[in-house]
């Protein structure tokens, strides 16, 4: 760059890079002397772990903490804080894969979490036989929600492909909730079309091609299908479905069990790597185990969430109803393989979509 | 008597003929008028009741307690640090880059001013990317950050950072044309007289370039409160740590407290008060500056 | 001087070339692919096309608002003033939801729409809404401090030089606003084409139709291809360097001229 100095006497620039340095500095410092004090207390009588989790989790996870911190202050003597950190799964992998110091990981999918391996060998390959269940201490399964009285008559996933109801479900690719739903809808396909893959994909395309918004994430979903009224029939995991029912209007809206449905398995993990480093593997183990203890299954039960321990989901019969649910690993090879043939660059949702949309 | 009357008309006619030419017709200047007030209450006043509607339909006493919540208050004193490094920050950069564009002359002149306005066309989506590819574990910085212990993305120095790219344009954007506008003839003067450079900034400059300084504080304050997609990316979403109002509004919003919500976005709409009370202070002393000079 | 380029250089150029060279660690083909699938770019319609007439909505009435709020008096100016900013103050998300909350055919303004068959939310006319509404502050925060700066005397001068109000304003008053006006409409274009937040809530985000190329960006990187993410950024930086590149070009050319 050239610069013509005629005028350079015009402006004495030492002042001005005087009282820039003094601000610089003093930002830097502001900064530093803030992220100082944010790492982890590694002192006997306090620990604190940070839990990276996905939205719906929230108000669980809220008042799991609170009872774990009383568990391990009875065996320990120490007290657990909990520092939470909430948002869509797949961001929230990578949030870890970046480098956030998670002691934990309880995302939406395992997809999400092998991906810690995959991406940054954070933990081992094996992590989800580590814990009982898949790892999975809760389960869930996807569900119709309908509005009040059922106006459009919806009782399975059949009644979706119909040219007369609209179906709300967030983007699959951005969403990691939204990977269940499709993953729901191809497997009843198949199951009705005696494995007949093309008349599933059939299928599946005239149920998108009833979608008429789609969301990026979950949560914006229920607000399109709830506070717009867009939409007949809202794809939802149960948990979500009857959270909406209860918070959002009793009586407004009713939940259709299909007749068969995928188990979402919503995995947890620990993240080896940031435990040792830290010094909090004990802990943190402890965290994860306990989860799978009869408190915390009942406190799973009343976020709607189905506890993995069957004796303790027997109790709550009312509230899931009994339902033939199959599993991504029995129906679609497993997540590695429905993530590459379904949801990436050039899969079956982006061969619906563009067939919809461009014809 | 008579002539004097013919004067009177004489100067109507001529004060007639001035205002025509100097300003608009009466019908004109209310068609304009009325024309802008509908783009405003269509653009800025309905968005803007649907959030006030929002955060005080369940009564003031509710919006208070959401307020009030230890969560939004940590998300209220982190923007309000974030600004507070950031906007001193810009405003000098500001100052300096539109300084060295409309006063002096150089080759590639629209290409810098075109590398200045980068920021606002990137979207914040690849903001957040940039410096997670830069400062994430599997980055560049990002093993030796760790070896080291210090952290940049998911605190809040890679929130301060992130903020200050996304709103560094505003002050030097603000004052290029107006400098552009003015030329230089006028500190040239000063300079001239025998005032040193800083003394001309301060005499000279300074007070022509005050409107578009204030209105690029306003807008970099603005942007850096309301900015929300690169934050995201880079905090972490550590509750009462690394979330920024924008953020935690995301957050109420997903746990379904929509008037929540609202209360802490109406907040941020409170911004508009705090730019009425800039300009009528600006104002005001000028006026007083005008009556002290005109005694 | 130094310091600008400085600052500029931390804040900005190292993170940004950082990026591009990111960019560059991948294959062409790759690239090339990437940049090209049909969704990719029937999204670059999308945002390019939205972008533009957002600006251009913005270019007029910004000029419209700004001149009426410097020369005209009228009963709650000061309001309206301090309203122009509130786009840049509300978090995008935020504007989105109060945008669709509006324009929804369920909406306060869209239900009269809906009548007359116009439809905004979850269309592409939506987008332009959003887009709109994002870079509305742009245009009247730069013309506003020129125009307040203006002497009255030069249109004085103009006027008893016997000059009539047209010739002015054309050949006073628009001249001087010209810079003014070429920045406000590329930083409102530039801020459109890269906008997130607010654009996927009133848009129904369909690929081919309503689906924006930020929005792809993020798909990309929730499938942990940040190649293919940094790859389409790396198009939407080019592109908008190139345009603001042309305007602000433009723009010192005719300030030469006139200058």
């Amino acid at each position: 760059m050239q610069i013509s100095f005629s005028h350079s006497k015009l402006f004495n620039t030492r002042h001005l890079s005087r009282l820039t340095a003094a601000t610089l500095l003093g930002g830097a410092a502001l900064a530093g002397a803030l992220s100082l004090s944010a790492p982890a207390l590694a002192q006997s009588d306090r620990v604190e772990l940070l839990n990276v989790s996905y939205d719906p989790t929230r108000e669980f996870y809220r008042e799991y903490n609170e009872l774990f911190n009383q568990y391990w202050q009875n065996e320990n003597g120490q007290t657990v804080t909990v520092r939470q950190s909430h948002g869509g799964s797949g961001s929230q992998g990578r949030s870890i894969i970046d480098g956030i110091d998670a002691d934990v990981a309880t995302l939406a999918l395992a997809y999400d979490i092998d991906a810690l391996h995959d991406r940054a060998n954070l933990i081992p390959e094996d992590w989800q036989s580590r814990l009982p269940n898949n790892s999975s201490p809760y389960t869930s399964t996807i569900v119709l929600l309908v509005r009040d009285g059922n106006p459009k008559n919806i009782q399975d996933w059949d009644d979706l492909a119909r040219d007369d109801v609209e179906v709300i479900t967030p983007n699959p690719k951005t969403s990691g909730g939204a990977r269940w739903n499709l993953l729901a809808l191809w497997g009843y396909g198949l199951e009705k079309f005696d494995g007949d893959e093309e008349q599933t994909y059939d299928f599946v395309r005239q149920v998108y091609a009833n979608v008429p918004v789609l969301d990026p994430a979950a949560r914006g979903a229920t607000n399109t299908f709830v506070q717009r009224r867009l939409g007949d029939v809202f794809i939802a995991w149960e948990n979500e479905a009857i959270l909406s029912v209860e918070q959002l209007g009793a009586g407004d809206y009713e939940i259709i069990v299909p007749s068969l449905s995928i188990l979402a398995e919503p995995p947890v993990t620990l993240i080896d790597n940031n435990v040792d480093r830290k010094g909090t593997r004990e802990v943190a183990e402890a965290y994860l185990d306990y989860l799978y203890s009869d408190e915390a299954q009942h406190l799973a039960a009343k976020h709607y969430y189905r506890p993995s321990n069957p004796d303790i989901l027997a109790e709550y019969s009312e509230e899931f109803p009994e339902l033939e649910l199959f599993t991504i690993d029995e129906v679609l090879g497993g997540w590695q393989e429905a993530q590459q043939r379904f949801f990436n660059d050039g899969g079956v949702f982006d061969d619906i979509l563009e067939e919809i949309n461009t014809q | 008597m008579t002539t004097s009357t013919t004067v009177i008309e004489t100067n109507d006619t001529i004060a007639k003929r001035w205002r025509r030419a100097t300003e608009e017709p009466a019908w004109l200047r209310i068609v304009l008028i009325t024309l802008a007030l509908a783009f405003v209450a269509l653009f800025l006043v309905l968005p803007l009741s649907v959030v006030l509607y929002g955060a005080f339909e369940r009564g003031i006493s509710v919006w208070y307690e959401a307020i009030r919540d230890p969560d939004a208050m940590s998300a209220i004193r982190l923007t309000l640090l974030i600004v507070a490094i950031v906007v001193p920050l810009n405003t000098l950069f500001g100052i300096a880059a539109a300084w060295a564009i409309a006063k002096f002359e150089f080759r590639g002149k629209p290409i810098l001013i075109s590398l200045i306005d980068m920021p606002f066309a990137i979207s914040p989506v690849v903001v957040g990317l940039i410096f997670v590819i830069l400062f994430g574990s599997q980055g560049w910085l990002g093993p030796w950050l760790l070896a080291n212990d210090m952290r940049i993305i998911f605190a809040v120095p890679g929130i301060v950072i992130v903020i200050a790219f996304g709103t560094l344009p505003f002050i030097a954007r603000e004052l290029i044309p107006l400098m552009q506008q003015q030329g230089k003839e006028e500190e040239e003067a000063s300079l001239t007289l025998g005032a040193n450079g800083w003394k001309t900034f301060w005499y000279v400059t300074l007070p022509n370039i005050k409107w578009g300084l204030i209105y690029g504080v306003i807008l970099c304050n603005a942007r850096a409160m309301g900015e929300f997609g690169a934050v995201a990316v880079v905090s972490g979403r550590i509750r009462g740590e690394t979330n920024t109002m924008p953020l935690h509004i995301e957050v109420l919003y997903n746990e379904y407290m929509f008037t929540a919500a609202f209360a802490v976005s109406s907040l941020l709409t409170g911004l508009a008060l705090v730019t009425i009370a800039i300009k009528s202070v600006v104002e005001w002393q000028e006026e007083h500056r005008q009556r002290l000079a005109a005694v | 001087m130094g310091f600008t380029l400085l600052y500029m250089g931390l804040v900005f150029l190292i993170p940004v070339g950082a990026f591009l060279l990111y960019a560059t660690t991948m294959s062409w083909e790759t690239f090339w692919s990437a940049v090209t699938q049909r969704q990719v770019v029937a999204s670059y319609k999308l945002s390019f096309g939205g972008s533009l007439m957002a600006a251009t909505i913005n270019l007029v009435f910004g000029a419209l608002l700004a001149w009426v709020l410097v020369r005209y008096r009228f009963p709650g100016k000061r309001i309206v003033d301090a309203l122009v900013d509130l786009p840049f103050a509300l978090p995008t998300a935020v504007a989105g939801i109060a945008l669709v909350t509006l324009y929804a055919s369920t909406g306060w303004v869209g239900q009269y729409l809906d009548v007359f068959g116009i439809r905004v939310a979850y269309t592409q006319l939506g987008v332009v809404v959003a887009l709109t509404y994002i870079g509305l502050p742009f245009v009247v925060r730069t013309v506003q401090p020129v125009l307040e700066d203006l002497e009255a005397e030069l249109e004085e001068a103009s006027a008893s030089l016997g000059a009539d109000r047209l010739t002015t304003i054309r050949r006073v008053i628009f001249p001087a606003l010209f810079p003014a006006l070429l920045t406000g409409y590329a930083l409102a274009f530039a801020r459109a084409l890269g906008e997130y937040g607010s654009v996927v809530f009133i848009s129904g985000n369909l690929p081919f139709r309503t689906e924006i190329t930020p929005l792809l960006i993020v798909a990309k990187t929730e499938q942990y291809d940040y190649h293919g993410a940094a790859a389409i950024g790396t198009v939407m930086l080019i592109a908008a360097f190139v345009m603001l590149l042309i305007i602000n070009g433009l723009q010192w050319w005719t300030s030469r001229r006139h200058g």
